[in-house]
């Protein structure tokens, strides 16, 4: 596995393309980036993933060279970065806006950056071409950003941003402007495109759903610092702490005391009963834990099930969701813990409802424990 | 459609009425064959004629012309440049007192302009003429230019800047090649006030003017002196009609501009 080529960070060899280190950004007595420390590789589809505020824009800007660090270095290729200004940096970015500039065409959009560069003027039309081929807009070469629409600006963005062949692509919210359909396909466009030219693309975003299609590997940023770094499965799958857990998708978080602990299994006391579940590691008896537990991994049965860990309630809030339905099932202790199941009947014939009462079950694999 | 009530009919002819019989006075009167300004003796341009060959008025009209040339080109690169700092600076110290000293001169008396601007070329012994008409000129509409253009730069996308950087654009170039295109109508405007501004200004060109350059405003105010004579009046129609002729160029441009972009933004919005 460390050799792997498609997970570099595996690999204690690898050398990273991108490195912060210990990067602080201040602005005024705000404290916008705090001691940040990451490495992200070449090839990587690299997800920064945080609410507004938490830092991630800043972070980028960092690395686009519209700011500086107030403390640590950003290397690329194992060479400070600090010295050199935005308009010399091996690195393109995509805005939030587009940026399109409105005067020129098209074509003329994805060739500014060319014509600044030392590409001779005889290869421009053809590199433009080129781009213009890789977002499917050849069509439109000589329309105004005006003149197309929102889609299509996003794709000419996207063009322009890749024409000079960057050695890193940032990417600023890119598809906080489209509606939610557009926005699943272009998903994949991303990747596709990602895929086929072999940029390094750092993507910026408070979507989780959009960071868990695109990336290799998320970032969860919250408060200027990194909360986990992992890929998508892992991250939802292996959450490090609450924060990340209860961020990322929908999660049941049960506070109990290990009672007793081997490296394999644990046992947690809480206020409905035990919970048998496997620790990462081995636990003191008597640690405060969270229990974290997704609601589809929690089973809903209507008579008592043979299984590791169960608890009985009644439904309290049925959410429908079309696909699948939400229970929010209150324990006689009053904790409520929510249990999704696939819609696989007709709404008609759904075995529970308001009011009923039922067992919640789960493996002892099922769930996480966490200390933080 | 609502229709006109008595009372809304009568107003509107009264206010038409207030602000056009007067001109509309002088430009019939241009056309008057009689020296008497104030007695109708049938149709003759023979005025228009002597005026183009009174050549006393025509050297006004080039000086006119010269100083509001020269002095917009100043105000327009000094306003704009001053537009760029106040929206752009970002916070220094005294950026409030700066911005408020850039906009003062909009509500100072010209006739203190003007004679706090004859003080400094007495006191600095430059020798008055169109050279200091072009300097007050541009001082006192510069501001005016800032106005226009810092209005048009709250709005602009410093994204846009950003992205040229990001492209390779070194500052300078970015302002030159995204930055200027895209606010070029202010700018054009703005050049288009202070000219406007240099061309009907008396006050302060009569301040620091000297005896080699009379400018047409100067010339107008110390001809109707003596007596209002049709060869102004037909002055006044030709300045009239071309200004005239200018607004409704301007707003036909403008408009026509505006449906063809929303034309085109619909018919993207179709193929989307």
């Amino acid at each position: 596995m460390s050799n792997d080529p498609l997970h570099p960070w595996e690999d204690p060899q690898a050398t990273p393309l991108i490195r912060f280190e210990n990067v602080t950004k201040r602005f005024g007595s705000f404290v916008a980036v705090d001691n940040l420390t990451l490495d992200i590789y070449e090839k990587e589809f690299f997800a920064l993933l945080g609410a507004s505020g938490c830092g991630k824009t800043t972070l980028m800007r960092m690395l686009a060279g519209f700011e500086q660090p107030t403390e640590g270095r950003i290397t690329l290729n194992g060479e400070d970065i600090a010295p050199i200004p935005v308009n010399k940096r091996d690195i393109n970015m995509m805005f939030q806006s587009y940026a399109l500039f409105p005067h020129l065409t098209v074509a003329e959009n994805i060739a500014f950056g060319l014509k600044r560069s030392d590409m001779p003027a005889s290869e421009i039309t053809g590199r433009v071409d080129e781009m213009l081929n890789l977002v499917q807009l050849s069509a439109f070469a000589k329309r105004k950003p005006h003149q197309i629409s929102g889609g299509q600006r996003q794709r000419v963005a996207l063009a322009r941003s890749l024409a000079k062949n960057p050695k890193v692509l940032l990417l600023d919210e890119p598809l906080a402007a489209l509606d939610k359909k557009l926005r699943q396909e272009t998903q994949f466009e991303l990747m596709d495109i990602q895929e086929k030219l072999g940029t390094t693309f750092m993507i910026v975003t408070h979507d989780q759903e959009e960071a868990m299609t695109v990336a290799s590997r998320v970032a969860v940023m919250n408060a200027g610092i990194i909360r986990q770094i992992a890929t998508p499965d892992a991250i939802y799958e292996r959450p490090n702490s609450a924060y990340v857990a209860d961020f990322i998708g929908e999660v049941n978080l049960i506070d109990g005391k290990i009672t007793s602990c081997t490296e394999t299994t644990c046992t947690i006391a809480w206020d409905g009963g035990t919970i048998t579940a496997k620790p990462r590691k081995k636990l003191d008896k008597g640690t405060e834990v969270r229990f974290a537990i997704r609601p589809e991994k929690v089973a809903i049965s209507s008579t008592k099930p043979d299984a590791v860990n169960s608890v009985q309630g009644k439904v309290l809030d049925i959410a429908y969701l079309g696909n699948i339905s939400t229970y929010h099932v209150e324990t006689e202790h009053g904790q409520i813990i929510k249990a999704q199941l696939a819609n696989a009947k007709r709404l008609s014939r759904r075995s529970f409802t308001w009011e009923d009462p039922v067992w919640l079950s789960w493996t002892d694999t099922a769930g996480i424990v966490l200390t933080e | 459609m609502k229709r006109f009530s008595l009372f809304n009919a009568t107003s509107l002819t009264l206010g038409f009425a207030f602000l056009y019989v007067p001109i509309l006075i002088l430009v019939v009167y241009s056309f008057n064959s009689s020296r008497l300004v104030t007695v109708w003796a049938g149709f003759s341009t023979k005025w228009y004629g002597k005026l183009f060959n009174n050549e006393q008025f025509l050297d006004a009209a080039l000086v006119t012309l010269k100083v509001g040339i020269a002095s917009s080109c100043i105000a327009t690169v000094l306003g704009t440049i001053a537009a760029l700092v106040m929206v752009r600076g970002g916070k220094f110290r005294g950026r409030t007192l700066f911005s408020g000293m850039i906009y003062a001169p909009l509500v100072m008396p010209e006739v203190i302009t003007g004679l706090s601007l004859l003080l400094l070329f007495i006191a600095l012994g430059v020798d008055r003429g169109v050279f200091t008409i072009v300097l007050a000129h541009a001082t006192f509409s510069m501001c005016y230019v800032s106005v226009v253009v810092s209005s048009r730069l709250v709005s602009f996308d410093e994204s846009l800047e950003e992205a040229a950087l990001d492209l390779g654009c070194t500052p300078f170039d970015a302002f030159k090649s995204v930055t200027l295109p895209i606010i070029a109508p202010a700018v054009i405007s703005g050049w288009l006030l202070a000219f406007t501004l240099s061309l009907d200004d008396l006050v302060i060109a009569s301040f620091t003017t000297g005896p080699s350059a009379t400018t047409l405003p100067i010339k107008i105010y110390s001809a109707v002196r003596l007596g209002v004579s049709p060869e102004i009046n037909a002055l006044s129609t030709l300045l009239i009609g071309a200004v005239t002729i200018g607004v409704i160029v301007a707003s036909l441009a403008t408009k026509r501009a505006a449906v063809h972009r929303k034309r085109q933004e619909e018919l993207a919005r179709q193929e989307d």
